[in-house]
């Protein structure tokens, strides 16, 4: 089956994230970008799925920039089949870029389209869901454990306070949470291959969607910052701290 | 203007977050109607009748949302919100789950996870795990919005007198179905709405020295959290991480213990109220974000914590 996974490039999370001097936005001038660390999840997941001989072909896409590319090719050295990339400049947000992928779903007619659960840049959680609802699919969210077994695939979902397992008709959307699987590190040797595989190029017009926001950020700042508090001697000192000054036991 | 807020609950309580996203729509402002979703769930519908300033209680009542499956109850939702300005749940995972298809459906964008109410249409939210904090404004007909429970003070659980109403409004999408569930059956609180969290970092040196940050956790009813670094080194399993890829707390009390304070740690836990470090590098960044910081080796600092906790608790 086909298997149809979704990647972004957002700010490497190691960056410490700096918001711009005129509150516009974040500065990403001369930062590191990567594919978002639970697209990396989504990416390995596929990969496994082929190992196993579940998935027969992975299909990769981003939406973004030019430079999305680069996120495409890691993908691709890690195991995908070949990519295809929305190339925009604009911002997309969740609504639209789910429709993006609905679109590509309809070319393409994945059994299995898995995704991040979100992106560490809008931390949004919300694309999955509704590419699934556009397409009429089902969902396993926050997925912990994938399990294809003949026209239906068995989600274990990371939820509050545990785990619950669901059973989805395929075609269907999971996306993924930390304890999925480790995402592995590409070889040198797969990094050169990845360069000859296919990679499409289209624009969100060619897809026939319009991708105008719906919702305007007015400003971004940085959060209240900490001041570092006081040292203490030892831990009576502390507790006492915590009990009558700070009163929070 | 009037407001759908979707209850949280496990069909035979109504869960606190509830009452926070209730005081969420109050800061909207405009008639407040409650929607409980579940099977058998009666007696949540009447706690959400007693919450303060609840116009209206909707109940549906069915098998099909027992199990609060995201593809149900995207539907239920859709339908019953679309006469709504407002549609607004907590950001838990149920939340998290079925809300972004409620706005798929009626064709509107989410706002998630707000933090703060600046008008009828515009949101205070966190973006990069709280490293930037946005201003959003949305232009569509109906918000659809999750609330971030800790965010808002919770209104008063009595003293309302809704009328409930029963809804029959079946909708079964067909695509899922509930298999099993494996509840945590620790009496600790769940890490993302714990009041106190205690963490440990590679300065934990293996996965039993936890045990002695189980046992200070659980005078105070604290869940225990790990830092990235202890789960890279296997001490822990990945679900207790706390930060920009693992789950973000804002506890009232956090202790650090053994934990430098990466950024991407830090981007998970820094909205606590008080935080406290422990730690024997006198460096450790953790320390410039810490409210009381202990510079000490933490396998002596530990113990002493629990023995004086025993005395005050």
């Amino acid at each position: 089956m086909k298997v149809l996974v979704a990647v972004k490039r957002v700010i490497d999370y190691n960056v410490k994230v700096r918001v711009k001097p005129d509150n516009t936005g974040v500065d990403l001038a001369n930062v590191k970008m990567a594919m978002n660390p639970f697209c990396e999840i989504a990416v390995e997941e596929a990969v496994r799925l082929k190992e196993k001989g579940v998935a027969s072909e992975i299909v990769v896409v981003s939406i973004g920039p030019k430079a999305s590319q680069e996120q495409i090719r890691t993908a691709l050295a890690l195991g995908a089949d070949r990519g295809i990339h929305v190339e925009t400049d604009e911002e997309v947000q969740s609504l639209e870029a789910a429709k993006l992928l609905k679109a590509v779903v309809e070319k393409e007619e994945p059994k299995l389209v898995i995704l991040g659960k979100q992106s560490i840049d809008s931390d949004n959680n919300q694309t999955g869901q509704m590419l699934a609802a556009l397409t009429g699919m089902g969902q396993g969210t926050f997925a912990s454990e994938v399990v294809v077994e003949g026209d239906k695939v068995n989600v274990t979902r990371e939820v509050d306070g545990g785990l619950m397992t669901v059973a989805l008709n395929l075609p269907a959307v999971v996306t993924t949470d930390l304890r999925l699987n480790e995402p592995r590190y590409a070889s040198l040797p797969n990094i050169m291959k990845a360069k000859k595989k296919p990679l499409d190029n289209m624009s969100p017009a060619d897809l026939g969607v319009d991708i105008a926001p719906r919702l305007s950020t007015l400003k971004v700042e940085a959060p209240a910052s900490r001041q570092a508090g006081v040292k203490v001697a030892d831990v009576a000192e502390l507790v006492d701290k915590l009990k009558n000054e700070a009163k929070v036991i | 203007m009037s407001i759908l807020v979707i209850a949280e609950h496990d069909n035979s309580s109504l869960k606190q977050a509830t009452l926070n996203v209730v005081a969420a729509a109050k800061a909207i402002g405009g008639d407040i109607d409650v929607l409980v979703a579940g099977e058998n769930c009666g007696a949540v519908a009447e706690a959400a009748a007693k919450a303060e300033g609840v116009n209206k209680v909707l109940v549906a009542d069915n098998a099909a949302y027992g199990h609060f499956l995201g593809e149900n109850l995207g539907e239920l939702v859709a339908e019953v919100g679309k006469g709504y300005s407002h549609i607004l749940a907590a950001a838990g995972t149920v939340g998290k789950d079925f809300m972004p298809r409620v706005a798929a459906l009626l064709d509107v964008a989410q706002v998630s996870d707000i933090m703060r109410v600046e008008s009828e249409d515009t949101f205070v939210r966190p973006i990069y795990a709280g490293n930037a904090i946005a201003t959003v404004k949305s232009s569509d007909s109906i918000k659809v919005v999750t609330v971030r429970p800790t965010a808002f003070d919770p209104v008063a659980a009595e003293g309302g007198s809704a009328a409930v109403e029963q809804l029959d409004v079946v909708k079964d999408a067909g695509l899922s179905q509930f298999v099993s569930e494996e509840l945590a059956k620790s009496d600790r609180p769940d890490l993302a709405s714990a009041g106190i969290v205690v963490s440990g970092g590679r300065g934990m040196q293996n996965g039993d020295n936890f045990k002695m940050l189980e046992q200070v956790a659980d005078l105070m009813g604290a869940a225990v959290g790990a830092s990235r670094a202890a789960v890279d080194a296997g001490f822990v399993p990945n679900d207790m991480q706390v930060g920009q890829t693992g789950k973000i707390v804002a506890p009232q009390l956090y202790i650090a213990v053994g934990i430098s304070g990466a950024i991407q740690h830090l981007a998970g836990m820094s909205d606590s109220k008080v935080i406290v470090a422990i730690n024997k590098d006198e460096e450790a960044p953790i320390f410039q974000v810490a409210d009381y910081g202990l510079v000490a080796d933490l396998f002596e600092a530990v113990p002493q914590l629990e023995e004086e906790l025993k005395k005050v608790m």
